[in-house]
């Protein structure tokens, strides 16, 4: 814990990314945080409909045109992944939270179900919008 | 190893004991806000998909919708700039970019969050079904 020889000021730092071996916890963490980024650019897209349908017909068939591209929709499954991921490993983070959870093998098996649960979910979403014709 | 030194002595330096918190608190009120407004978003999406003008003008015409829409975008450009300011924080170690990159950050959340209520309000109130 804190040295307390070390002087005022020389502040703790944390192991750098690259020191660590890799495991599936290390995984989950830094793409929990890569997942967030993608999903504020999905918010920012979010607004961005928001205004097009505030600023008319044309502006909303022009900025739904771009999402429904081939460029558009693999952007839109990405952000829609890291959304699914992001959402099952919050609540393994809120679980941490409140204290359970902690256990390496509880860990490991956590972080392979939020894996499999973005997979699995945002494969199924997709492919129901494929089935209704949506896509 | 023996040390003398108070639990006060060895804590100085270490960060805040009181408001220090605010940040983590924060992130997880709105993280569990977004727990329940994502299933219906992601529900609201798939619905509207391919849907076109009308469709989208129609469901924005209903309160609950705009309301919700609006709780969504602030609850999540809220909770994404709490988590933004961290990675900026953790990465971004020269001063004045960091205090750049830091206030930038509060910037984009607050012209988005304005003006993204103005738009949803615009379309609600102009199509209104309550």
């Amino acid at each position: 814990m804190a040295d307390s020889s070390r002087p005022i000021g020389a502040r703790p730092l944390s192991p750098h990314l690259q020191v660590w071996r890799w495991h599936v916890t290390l995984a989950a963490s830094i793409l929990h945080r890569a997942a967030g980024v993608a999903i504020y650019a999905g918010i920012l897209m979010l607004a961005g409909w928001a205004y097009a349908l505030h600023a008319g017909a044309g502006a909303f068939a022009a900025y739904t045109g771009v999402l429904a591209s081939t460029p558009g929709l693999v952007v839109l499954f990405l952000i829609t992944l890291a959304l699914l991921f992001h959402l099952a490993n919050g609540v393994r983070h809120l679980v941490w939270d409140v204290g359970f959870g902690f256990a390496t093998k509880t860990a490991d098996a956590t972080a392979w179900g939020a894996f499999a649960f973005a997979l699995v979910a945002n494969v199924g979403l997709w492919l129901a919008l494929a089935a209704s014709g949506k896509l | 190893m023996s040390d003398y030194s108070t639990p006060l002595r060895r804590a100085r330096g270490l960060g805040s004991a009181k408001r220090g918190v605010g940040h983590f608190i924060s992130q997880r009120v709105s993280a569990v806000a977004l727990l329940l407004l994502a299933p219906w978003v992601l529900w609201s999406g798939y619905r509207l998909a391919g849907g076109g003008y009308e469709t989208a003008q129609a469901w924005l015409g209903r309160p609950t919708h705009a309301v919700l829409l609006i709780l969504t975008l602030l609850a999540g450009l809220y909770h994404g700039q709490l988590g933004l300011r961290v990675i900026v924080e953790d990465y971004v170690e020269a001063e004045l970019p960091r205090a750049a990159l830091l206030i930038l950050n509060v910037f984009v959340a607050a012209v988005v969050a304005a003006l993204a209520i103005v738009c949803i309000l615009g379309v609600s109130l102009t199509n209104g079904t309550v």
